[in-house]
């Protein structure tokens, strides 16, 4: 594709079968304690 | 739902439901907004007709891909169906309800939030870990930050309940990771060698410059706290060796320049860096108001023009809110449900008393329970546990949902006075860091 570069083609949809182990990050814990987002903290499915 | 901007010279196209993000040309980004063929031929002569021919044959390959207008469908059930088990893998430990500061602006009342000064015995710290033990079923990694007021003010009692911790991971198949999070006053040798072996983050207090810095961090006799943390904090990092830690500042109305604040850690050598917004009552007169927030928007892009700027160089630096686990971060269900206050996290209070985070405590309607009983507000916690993107009104229409999870329930009850309400202000400032971290992203792929 000339004119699109695709960043990150994106995971939602296979992560519906894929996730949900619960082991990531508690999003508030590491730095911020007042104003969290979940896209920063790295999923740690386990293997 | 798909959201476009324009930001740094760059088009960006964000497909909220699949996670994909483009960066695009001038063609394809109004393409993609819905302009048609003559529109796009009057708009860029120079285009075969051909080429934007190709262009929407682009975009319906990106629509069949999955990665340009999805739907999400299957969300809305998943989200209705999560029914959080109960398992509990986060605490923040309040070992000290006092402080060695007298902020300001701090949410916490200078440490007491709201009540006495209190330390938390070992045993009452034992008895959450056991509590956290007994309770994370099957999670493997458990979260403990030692907070406060100042948790240094209670120092042999962390390393008390380090020890214990540690000594029950085996028997538990369990790893602890713990996190410091301190002013920096009482840092000593000691101490950066006891955190920087246990301590998988630590988080240091620092506003930026002297004079922000010392305007609202003062010691009890009413001197600035700059000179004293600056160089424990700097020798603290330096014999890191790599591990995590963060310099947390918090910037007010005083300081909508609040990126000089940032660059200034940065020129003190330190290279994880994060500026949150202050939290407080709206009437505060320090708390960030509506009228604020053209210039809050215009330093989070000159934030993004100056990393841009020193990537490569010896002074580039992270920004806890302009990092993006694009490709391996959460999944749809973390998405969707968020930050899991009251369910999956909870605080505790030197006494033992449970609340959904930090900053309910002292909340009596969000005492959740103790760490001898357990969570027994049912009522709270099914609310808590509820809460998902579709259960906020708000978020109905909003592209970040899926980047925020729904925001932070705290900030929303205290702003709203429902914790499925939001934080309109939190929420702006949000998505302007998430757009300039994107568009920094993008920088990288060009």
């Amino acid at each position: 594709m000339e004119r699109i570069l695709t960043i990150t083609p994106g995971n939602l949809p296979q992560s519906v079968q894929t996730g949900g182990c619960g082991e990531c990050p508690t999003s508030c814990q590491s730095a911020c304690k007042t104003s969290c987002g979940v896209i920063n903290q790295p999923c740690e499915e386990k293997k | 739902m798909v959201h476009q901007y324009k930001l740094a010279g760059r088009n960006i196209v964000i497909d909220t439901n699949s996670g994909a993000i483009h960066l695009v040309d001038g063609l394809a980004y109004d393409a993609i907004a819905g302009e048609g063929l003559a529109a796009l031929q009057a708009r860029y002569p120079e285009a075969a007709q051909d080429e934007i021919a190709a262009v929407f044959a682009d975009i319906e390959a990106l629509k069949a891909a999955g990665q340009l207008f999805t739907p999400d469908a299957p969300y809305r059930e998943i989200a209705s169906e999560v029914k959080r088990s109960g398992e509990v893998k986060a605490l923040c430990l309040h070992v000290a309800h006092t402080c060695n500061l007298t902020c300001e602006y701090c949410f916490a009342r200078e440490g007491q939030y709201h009540g006495a000064a209190a330390l938390m015995p070992f045993v009452v710290g034992k008895q959450a870990l056991d509590f956290l033990l007994a309770h994370s079923g099957a999670r493997r990694y458990l979260e403990v930050d030692f907070f406060g007021g100042e948790p240094l003010l209670n120092w042999d009692v962390v390393k008390a309940l380090v020890a214990y911790g540690r000594s029950q991971e085996k028997k538990w198949d369990k790893v602890f990771r713990f996190t410091l999070t301190t002013n920096g006053m009482l840092i000593d040798d000691e101490v950066i060698d006891f955190a920087n072996r246990e301590m998988e983050n630590v988080v240091l207090s620092l506003d930026g410059r002297r004079a922000v810095h010392d305007r609202f961090r003062k010691t009890a006799s009413g001197g600035g706290s700059y000179d004293i943390v600056v160089p424990k904090m700097q020798e603290l990092v330096r014999r890191r060796n790599g591990r995590n830690y963060y310099i947390r500042g918090t910037f007010t109305r005083q300081n909508l320049d609040f990126v000089t604040d940032i660059l200034h850690m940065a020129d003190l050598g330190l290279r994880e860096l994060s500026m949150e917004p202050v939290v407080g009552p709206p009437d505060d007169p320090h708390a960030i108001r509506a009228e604020d927030l053209p210039a809050i928007f215009a330093e989070y892009e000159r934030l993004a023009e100056e990393m841009e700027r020193r990537r490569g160089t010896e002074g580039e630096f992270r920004f806890y809110h302009y990092i993006l686990n694009l490709d391996h971060g959460p999944c749809v269900y973390k998405r969707l449900t968020g930050c899991g206050s009251g369910t999956e996290y909870l605080a505790v209070t030197p006494e033992g008393d449970l609340y959904p985070c930090h900053q309910f405590v002292g909340d009596p309607k969000y005492v959740m329970g103790d760490v001898r009983q357990g969570v027994v507000n049912t009522a709270a916690r099914g609310k808590l546990a509820g809460l998902s993107v579709y259960t906020r009104p708000d978020c109905a229409d909003c592209w970040a949902r899926l980047y925020c999870g729904g925001g932070c329930a705290a900030n929303a009850y205290h702003v709203s006075g429902d914790v499925r309400g939001i934080d309109g202000l939190g929420c702006a400032m949000f998505k302007k860091r998430l757009e300039c971290a994107i568009a920094l992203r993008a920088g990288e792929c060009v």
